[in-house]
């Protein structure tokens, strides 16, 4: 039975990676999950210099879902190669870092960097966070900057590029074409969909950013569609996300379309989930007799 | 830390919204240190998401107990579950108290409501005997003082509305003491922030060391998500620290208090 998958010239073991943002830095999960079981590892996004993020409340549960803004908090370029890395380079599977910036330069200068370290699995562009000012979805939702952003990413390094893309535009197949003819090896679909919500008894939003990006079981259903939609209109693999729970969810974002999958708030809840679903994969592909992952890839049936 | 299926041994109410719950957690419970949580998946829960943390009130063996209030969906759906149904828990988390060295400081603990039960094992793991203060609203708010005075501490209770023990605000009955005599002593408090700011200002007031155990919204509970994070003091400005990881007990003097709203 075949698992692996590739992404440009990389390859997982597993279609089963984790969601940037949801997994930290891997390490603190360490103690509770088997890393190496992984297809990848993503890291929370990192930009060069360290990010302080946004006040609290930072977070609110709603109905099947999680609405955060969390601004982006993390170390830098500098603080996570000496926090993390010796760790992240030690497993035997593949580090995607997710980068970010304020300008096309600093994204390309972030990229820059990380290829310089040796032994990144992958650089993951975020051009979607929904929570900041300046950089992230402003990025993501602009064609011309989405090309400008990943083509100076693409010309500062060899690494395989994956272009985490906005779910809040009309259409994402000219986003996902542009990623591609850019020189993206890969999309993320999806990022988080722009959200808020109000305590009723105080009229103050829960959040102290007044709005933020909505994630978990409640977005499935959309991602699905549009992984279903870019996927047809590229020749580059997704990485499918947005409210993975469990094995059938997984193998849904596969049959749209989806080369890989990534779990994502439900590790929040559950850390074990996306073992749960490398293990319940094969599982399934037993039980329906696929020897190859690669066969659901796609396999949706749409025609009547 | 350690993911665990843990089954309730009882769940029981307490005083008003208040309940106990003791559960089997054979690889939780003995690694308990004062001060720490755990964060507790309530399956019936569906489709609200998140785990909900809960400071570790007791540990006897294989066993840990837990005092919550029924206030909000999660409490709600706890409290109605009863002996042998499961929950799965993580374990134990966070920074607890430093116990006092034999010899050492005397410790003041001083507790809001059900943040009692956050103090008990550092009571009982504490060579030196001191003083819990414990207030509350009300006097249904006033928990476990028989368990804290078992262990042969003095307790001073106060209420906001004067129906048990002196009326007032706790932090009153802890003003008054301290005049009476700060050397040798250091505080413990676990309660409301309101409470934890108060303690932390009579702490530098009488230049005593005070270890403050903040009660922030969470999310994961193991350090991933940020979403329970205060802002801690680093060099001349102020960083986010995770309650869950680097907290939930912080040295009062590194608060950050001017950045919390």
């Amino acid at each position: 039975m075949n698992l692996s998958v590739k992404i440009g010239t990389l390859t997982l073991q597993n279609p089963v990676t984790v969601a940037s943002g949801t997994f930290g830095y891997g390490v603190e999960y360490a103690q509770l999950v088997d890393l190496n079981q992984l297809g990848a590892v993503v890291v929370k996004g990192i930009r060069l210099e360290p990010v302080r993020g946004n006040p609290t409340p930072r977070t609110v549960e709603v109905t099947s879902g999680l609405i955060n803004a969390i601004g982006l908090q993390g170390p830098g370029v500098d603080g996570f190669i000496r926090k993390y890395w010796p760790f992240l380079k030690g497993l035997r599977v593949p580090t995607f870092i997710n980068i970010w910036g304020t300008t096309v330069e600093e994204y390309a200068e972030v990229a820059r960097r990380f290829d310089a370290l040796g032994g990144v699995g992958a650089l993951e562009l975020n051009v979607s966070c929904p929570n900041l000012k300046a950089g992230g979805a402003q990025f993501g939702t602009d064609l011309k900057l989405l090309s400008q952003v990943v083509g100076a990413c693409r010309r500062a390094t060899k690494l395989p590029l994956i272009t985490k893309l906005s779910p809040n535009v009309v259409s994402i197949v000219p986003y996902a074409k542009a990623a591609e003819a850019a020189g993206s090896d890969g999309l993320s679909i999806m990022n988080s969909f722009p959200a808020m919500a109000i305590d009723i008894e105080t009229r103050r939003p829960s959040l102290a950013n007044v709005t933020g990006g909505l994630t978990g079981p409640c977005i499935k259903p959309i991602a699905i569609k549009l992984v279903w939609e870019a996927a047809k209109a590229v020749n580059i693999p997704v990485i499918g996300m947005g409210g993975i729970q469990s094995t059938a969810d997984a193998v849904e974002f596969l049959m749209a379309g989806a080369t890989a999958v990534a779990v994502g708030t439900a590790s929040f809840y559950e850390p074990q989930t996306a073992l749960q679903v490398v293990a319940g994969l094969r599982e399934f592909m037993q039980q329906k007799g696929v020897q190859d992952v690669r066969d659901l890839i796609g396999s949706v049936q749409t025609d009547k | 830390m350690v993911e665990q299926t843990v089954q309730i041994v009882s769940n029981e109410r307490d005083t008003d919204l208040y309940f106990r719950l003791v559960v089997r957690a054979p690889q939780i419970a003995p690694l308990v240190q004062a001060g720490q949580f755990a964060h507790v998946r309530i399956l019936p829960l569906r489709e609200a998401l998140l785990r909900r943390p809960f400071s570790i009130f007791q540990v006897s063996g294989s066993t840990l107990s837990i005092l919550y209030k029924a206030i909000g969906k999660g409490t709600e759906v706890l409290s109605r579950m009863r002996a042998g149904e499961e929950l799965s828990m993580i374990g134990p988390l966070g920074h607890g108290f430093s116990v006092p060295q034999p010899g050492g400081v005397t410790p003041l603990l001083v507790a809001g409501g059900y943040g009692m039960a956050a103090l008990y094992l550092l009571a009982q793991h504490s060579p030196q005997k001191g003083i819990v203060f414990v207030g509350g609203r009300r006097r249904v708010d006033i928990l476990c003082e028989e368990e804290f005075r078992a262990l042969g501490w003095e307790v001073r209770v106060t209420t906001e509305d004067g129906s048990q023990g002196e009326k007032g605000f706790v932090t009153q009955a802890l003003l008054t003491e301290l005049k009476r005599g700060a050397t040798g002593r250091k505080l413990f408090a676990c309660g409301p922030t309101a409470m934890l700011k108060a303690v932390g200002r009579l702490a530098a007031e009488f230049e005593l060391p005070a270890e403050l155990s903040l009660d922030e919204h969470m999310g994961c509970g193991i350090g991933v998500c940020l979403t329970c994070v205060v802002p801690i003091k680093a060099g001349e400005n102020w960083e986010y620290q995770r309650t869950c990881t680097e907290g939930p007990v912080f040295d009062s003097r590194r608060v950050a208090w001017e950045a919390i709203g």
